[in-house]
């Protein structure tokens, strides 16, 4: 039997997507295989794939020896905190450059989307100062107002995208309807861009949930989240790969399954205006 | 209540100047249509008066009140945009009861009057339904319905039947009338369709470039054009001009004849031409005739009449249907 040209194309991409796939997936499938090796097993060489013995031994000791449930609710506290503080300054800051752009608008976004071009280390000594001498260190208080200020760029953007997708005329008939800003807003704009909105903010709790270096540099003990929780067991006293293949998993577990199941939302909102 | 008052009003985007000084009344429950070629200010004339544009200078007075500072949502008018502008996450009657939520009027008043107008407006049906579930037509009639609800002192229409469909317009079209002459409310229409502005209008505002060219009953513009522009855009099929010989025996740099007012013969008249096409309505028939050193010119002759393409044939008509007009365009009385 022989194939058409189409249908080569095809099969030819699909299996190239499948093994770029599998290339990108491959890391966390080896963390989750090997959190259920046992330490031996886990810097055996050659390494083994599935010919082991699965053990949840890691996972008992991991919990044992430090509190998951704590790191988990301060990630919790982090990520929904500085999304939900975020959006509430985005929205109306994204609803005046969408709908009442002025002369310096677009300079205002390359600007605040230029912030994001900035190497983070470049400013940890004064925030680490200020948080020092405002007694914001350790605190999820610290971490909720650094991680909405890092991520409001991003949250403005993409927002702003969505609103100018939005009839300017609809606004505009609630203002003659006889709505105040507010009310313009409240009733009439945050419902329309619902999608939009629902995609930030699932993005936003990603990238705030995943945020590594404001977190591990900013925390001790008290406000440490989930990736404080990871790199306490990359530990001075050796490495302890199934353990910290353990701790990892129990991290972005949650993040992998509220990933799964909104990943047509999150798709949508990554790709919202360029294609439609 | 609702009589509109323009005074001196301009307005500029950056340094382009879009309305230079106008001044305009619109009296108390007069039906007015604003009508002009695209671009030519009449949108954004009416978003003035809506106060969804700022003035550049000048000042708007309604009911004798300036309101030029006040907000779109004090000045008690109500509009109906081009693209229905209906919100698409609620129902109709959450649309329509909109503007009276906006107000704080209690439950039960808005449901009443949202029951009200859904019934003047044959919505009742569709009372429950989202706007992405209706024909155009329904979601013309929610916006006005949306509107009416408000009882403004005015509405403003912006070009509300240019997303209808031919016959559905004409519907509208009816239905709107018949709206004016229940409420008798103070209504401003824009549109770029003459046909709508002179079946519509108790007055007519013609625009070209942000300044107003005359102002008159549909009537007084068709038979009283104050200039060729006029002259040309009202009335449909529009108006003939014929310069050269025939223009300057009658010391006019051009004349004017509209195609109903001229008459064929195969033997002799003004003006010899060939026939090209022959557009057959049935009840007209309009004739498109090739006039040596003129524009094609359009002869519109009751009933059905017997020219083929080629045929040549002579055009006349009586000397006081035809219109001088002024090297600078202006009609010579």
């Amino acid at each position: 039997m022989t194939l058409d040209e189409k249908t080569r194309t095809k099969i030819g991409f699909t299996i190239a997507a499948w093994l770029v796939g599998l290339l990108i997936f491959f890391p966390i499938l080896w963390t989750v295989l090997t959190s259920f090796k046992t330490e031996a097993q886990a810097i055996a060489s050659p390494p083994l794939f599935l010919g082991f013995d699965w053990t949840l031994e890691n996972y008992f000791e991991v919990q044992e020896r430090s509190n998951y449930f704590r790191h988990f609710a301060n990630s919790v506290v982090i990520s929904v905190g500085s999304t939900v503080l975020g959006l509430l300054i985005a929205i109306p800051a994204a609803w005046a450059m969408a709908f009442v752009p002025r002369k310096r608008t677009k300079d205002v976004l390359m600007w605040m989307l230029s912030t994001k071009m900035l190497p983070p280390v470049g400013v940890l000594i004064p925030i680490y100062l200020l948080f020092r001498d405002t007694g914001l260190l350790d605190t999820l208080t610290g971490l909720v107002l650094v991680l909405t200020l890092i991520n409001l760029p991003i949250i403005i953007w993409m927002l702003y995208t969505y609103f100018k997708e939005i009839p300017g005329e609809i606004l505009e008939a609630a203002r003659m309807d006889g709505a105040t800003l507010w009310s313009e807003i409240v009733h009439v704009l945050t419902p329309m861009a619902v999608p939009g909105i629902a995609s930030t903010l699932l993005l936003n709790v990603i990238l705030a949930w995943n945020e590594a270096f404001w977190t591990l540099n900013l925390t001790a003990a008290t406000a440490a989240p989930l990736t404080a929780f990871i790199a306490s067991y990359s530990s001075p006293e050796g490495l302890f790969y199934a353990k910290l293949s353990a701790a990892s998993t129990m991290a972005i577990a949650p993040i992998l399954i509220m990933g799964w199941f909104s990943q047509k939302q999150l798709v949508r909102g990554l790709t919202f205006g360029a294609v439609k | 209540m609702g009589s509109i008052h323009l005074q001196n009003v301009t307005k500029k985007f950056d340094e382009t100047e879009v309305i230079p000084p106008l001044d305009l009344d619109i009296n108390e429950g007069e039906f007015v249509v604003f009508v002009g070629p695209s671009g030519c200010g009449k949108s954004t004339l009416l978003r003035m008066i809506a106060g969804l544009e700022d003035l550049t200078s000048g000042k708007i007075e309604i009911d004798g009140q300036d309101v030029s500072a006040v907000p779109p949502a004090k000045r008690g008018l109500a509009m109906v945009f081009q693209s229905y502008a209906l919100y698409p996450h609620m129902s109709v009657r959450k649309n329509i009861a909109f503007p009276l939520k906006m107000a704080g009027m209690d439950q039960a008043e808005i449901d009443r009057k949202v029951d009200g107008a859904a019934k003047v407006l044959n919505l009742d049906a569709y009372i429950d339904r989202r706007p992405g579930q209706l024909s155009g037509g329904q979601r013309q009639r929610v916006a006005i319905g949306r509107a009416i609800v408000r009882e403004p002192k005015a509405f403003l229409f912006d070009e509300p039947l240019s997303n209808l469909d031919a016959a559905l317009r004409v519907n509208m079209r009816l239905e709107i009338s018949e709206l004016h002459q229940t409420l008798s409310t103070t209504m401003v229409y824009v549109t770029h369709d003459q046909v709508e502005a002179m079946t519509m209008a108790d007055k007519i505002v013609v625009l070209r470039a942000g300044v107003i060219e005359q102002v008159g009953s549909p009537l007084e513009l068709y038979h009283r054009p104050a200039n060729l522009f006029v002259a040309g855009f009202i009335g449909s099929p529009k108006m003939n001009f014929v310069r050269g010989a025939e223009a300057t025996k009658r010391n006019a740099h051009t004349i004017g004849v509209r195609p109903e007012h001229l008459s064929v013969s195969r033997e002799s008249g003004m003006l010899k031409g060939k026939v090209g096409v022959a557009e057959h309505l049935g009840s007209d028939t309009f004739i498109h005739v090739a006039v040596e050193g003129s524009d094609l010119i359009t002869v519109r002759t009751e009933g059905e009449i017997d020219l083929k393409h080629g045929d040549t044939v002579y055009l006349s008509a009586e000397e006081d249907r035809i219109y001088r007009f002024a090297e600078d365009g202006r009609t010579i009385q």
